[in-house]
């Protein structure tokens, strides 16, 4: 069976520095995947380029998702064949309610393939299920896309916005940084929630904390640029242990428990892993 | 990949076409006997041909335009234009049979049907071509209320008392430089009055239509609503395409008596100009109002079109407990040029007015926020609040605040909040990220922005406005 997303030996540049020095990572339908890895590794680089970020070139490699040359299309075409990024800054839009961006957007993906828009009634039944996914009440429908949204609230409407959308492959961000416990749990519970055997999700994240609350099949360390070490579940733990030094040997003693001070009054205790 | 935001400005301006009618024109220039040609041909009273020519003497003292607006043009030639421009076939006033069939097509080209079946249920409308009115439709539907809505030539015949006691009477003659050109020369424009204590039973709207090469139009508006009357108005207008520039010059006045409320729309897109900012339409246009004892005037504007845009409606809140309101959207892409804003001058006691500005300036356009609030002494309790908010697209356009407060009232209250935001690239891959296009990106950003305003207008023309914008926007971002 042809994998979901097969990037083979990508390289990209952010100007003219050289960010993604050779990643090649499968994944295939059914599968979670985390990939983990110090700042500055490339992690969030590789997230915006499945995506298609402008600021980014690709020099080298090749990434098919669904039988598609990733890298041939527009952003939104990306999406219409059902890639979906959680951004680890989600963009404010002042004035557009989230009802009707979500609404605009749901119809765009319709209308590219193929199928009839949905009206705004019919719309709004689908919301209002998905609002039960990230334990939301309707109210949050009026308020302007992120605009005066906590860090919090932002990352719990980025997967709001999956949830309606239903991606084939989800690139999750570091949609769990900045997150107290109550929002990392509901952010967790969307993602589990979306979990199919025909889908596939992609963590990008720092701590292995978010890996309690969805356990990955396979994890990768990705460092320099590349991925320097892969594994399943036990992975995280190992690193967890041994911290990022023990794979990039840059001496750097960068700590892969250890959350941002901003938050790690509530982000103990950690429960332990299933 | 290419950046998103690249100012590449190839827009369609589908209103560009010219009627090919034959026209009576005054000879080109201007002279008292220009004046006295204007006069004589709308038939007029001795009174207002002598107003005119007060005007035209107090114009020739001006001698030279504004210099105070950020905006910049080669001289206008003011003895290269033709004051005055009629179709020739035109009838005398009448019914709406009489009126050539190619203006109906014109008008219905550019989606007004004059045709009273095929009107919009609920909206009457009066349409001027070059210097005249060409017909006014459901005339006989408000009469029966007792509203008075025709061209201003009908009202200077059927209504004199009423325009001789109001013309002028908030835009005076010796105003400014254009204001004194328009009272000197002004063809046709709308007229309306509203009988106390009535709710005008449909919205009225005049469609402005420049068609004839080498001419201004100089259309003058005058709106009463008497006591605790209600009336909503709204003008639309666009020009053909034509490389020259030509003059728009136009004056508007509302008077507002007490209790009474005028909601004034606009939404202006006269031609442009061309990618290399050559033509369009030079918009002149001085808008006033004055409301009287606890009456309110409320000021509606989408301004996407013209080559330069100068207009600044105003409320000249007199009575107390009076409210004025001016919410905008301006947008310049290419090479337009705007300098627009407002006046509340508040004179009664609690009074109160709203400004909202959103100017969205995009390609190399330039757009300036002027707005004056000023608090007189015997204003006691008076409140203004201000939000003027800028959108860049691209990164060389322009966008410009210049807000005046004089605040002579100590029990007053005024505020203001400014914003100037970039449509980001950010944005914009968001909104694509999640399946929209660029366009479509765009144009959910930019109404997002301009909510506020758009939430002001009569629901027809709120989704025309909103079209508008998209088109106004079109290849802004390549």
């Amino acid at each position: 069976m042809m994998a979901l997303l097969e990037i083979v030996d990508l390289h990209a540049n952010a100007g003219d520095a050289e960010i993604l020095r050779g990643v090649s990572l499968t994944v295939d339908a059914g599968e979670v995947h985390a990939i983990m890895g110090p700042n500055g590794s490339g992690k969030s680089t590789l997230a915006q380029v499945l995506a298609g970020h402008p600021a980014y070139r690709v020099t080298r490699g090749t990434v098919t998702f669904a039988g598609h040359d990733l890298l041939d299309m527009e952003p939104e075409e990306r999406a219409h064949a059902g890639l979906f990024l959680a951004f680890q800054y989600p963009v404010e839009i002042p004035g557009v309610t989230n009802a009707y961006f979500l609404r605009t957007a749901y119809n765009a993906i319709r209308k590219a393939r193929g199928l009839d828009e949905l009206d705004p009634m019919d719309f709004l039944d689908l919301l209002e299920d998905r609002l039960r996914v990230v334990e939301w009440g309707p109210e949050i429908m009026e308020r302007a896309v992120n605009a005066g949204f906590s860090g919090g609230e932002k990352k719990r409407n980025e997967i709001l916005q999956m949830a309606v959308l239903e991606p084939t492959l989800a690139v999750l961000d570091e949609t769990d940084s900045g997150l107290d416990i109550d929002a990392l749990r509901i952010v967790a519970k969307g993602v589990n929630a979306l979990r199919r055997p025909d889908r596939a999700t992609v963590l990008v994240t720092h701590y292995q904390r978010l890996l309690n609350y969805i356990v990955p099949d396979r994890v990768h360390v990705l460092s320099g640029g590349r991925i320097v070490k892969s594994g399943g579940k036990e992975l995280a733990h190992e690193l967890e242990e041994r911290g990022y030094e023990w794979l990039t040997g840059t001496g750097d003693a960068e700590s892969v428990t250890a959350p941002a001070a901003s938050y790690a009054a509530t982000a103990s205790p950690v429960p332990a892993a299933p | 990949m290419s950046s998103p935001v690249e100012a590449l400005v190839n827009r369609e301006y589908k209103y560009g076409f010219v009627t090919d009618i034959e026209q009576e024109t005054a000879p080109i220039g201007l002279s008292e006997e220009t004046v006295r040609f204007i006069s004589a041909r709308k038939r007029e009273p001795e009174w207002l041909l002598e107003w005119r020519l007060k005007a035209y003497r107090r114009w020739l003292e001006m001698t030279h335009e504004p210099h105070w607006a950020n905006i910049h043009h080669e001289p206008i030639d003011y003895q290269a234009i033709s004051y005055f421009a009629a179709p020739r076939t035109q009838k005398p006033l009448g019914s709406l049979d009489d009126v050539d069939p190619k203006l109906l097509e014109t008008y219905a080209k550019l989606g007004i049907p004059l045709s009273e079946q095929k009107l919009l249920a609920g909206v009457a409308v009066d349409a001027i071509f070059d210097s005249v009115s060409v017909g006014t439709t459901f005339k006989a539907t408000l009469a029966k209320s007792g509203v008075f809505f025709c061209s201003f030539g009908e009202a200077v015949q059927e209504h004199p008392d009423l325009v001789q006691r109001y013309l002028g009477s908030v835009v005076p003659a010796s105003d400014n430089y254009f204001a004194a050109l328009n009272a000197a020369v002004f063809s046709d424009g709308s007229f309306v009055y509203i009988p106390k204590g009535v709710r005008c039973p449909m919205e009225l709207s005049t469609y402005f239509r420049i068609n004839a090469a080498n001419t201004g139009q100089f259309e003058r508006t005058l709106i009463i609503a008497d006591e605790g009357s209600y009336v909503s108005y709204l003008e639309g207008c666009t020009a053909p395409k034509r490389d020259e520039n030509q003059l728009h010059a136009a004056v508007v006045e509302l008077v507002a008596l007490d209790n009474a409320t005028i909601k004034y729309s606009t939404v202006q897109n006269w031609y442009a100009g061309d990618e290399n900012g050559v033509g369009g339409i030079y918009n002149f246009v001085t808008k006033r109002g004055k409301a009287m004892r606890g009456a309110k005037i409320s000021w509606t504007q989408v301004e996407t079109g013209s080559a330069i845009t100068w207009k600044y409606p105003s409320v000249i809140l007199q009575g107390d407990d009076s409210v004025g309101e001016f919410y905008s959207v301006a947008v310049v892409n290419g090479w337009q040029q705007a300098d627009t804003g407002t006046k509340m001058i508040h004179l009664g006691r609690n009074t109160k007015s709203t400004v909202v500005s959103k100017g969205i300036s995009a390609g190399r356009g330039q757009n300036s926020y002027r707005g004056q609030v000023k608090i007189l002494p015997k204003a006691s309790g008076a409140r203004n609040y201000t939000q003027c908010d800028s959108m860049l697209i691209g990164n060389r356009c322009g966008a410009h605040t210049f807000p005046y407060i004089d605040v002579q009232n100590s029990s007053s209250k005024v505020e203001h909040e400014a914003s100037t935001s970039k449509i980001g690239e950010d944005q914009i891959f968001f909104c694509k990220q999640r399946g929209m296009n660029t366009e479509n990106a765009i144009s959910v950003i930019v109404n997002g922005f301009c909510k506020e305003v758009f939430r002001e207008l009569p629901m027809e023309f709120a989704v025309e406005a909103q079209k508008l914008l998209g088109v106004s926007l079109e290849g802004s971002v390549g």
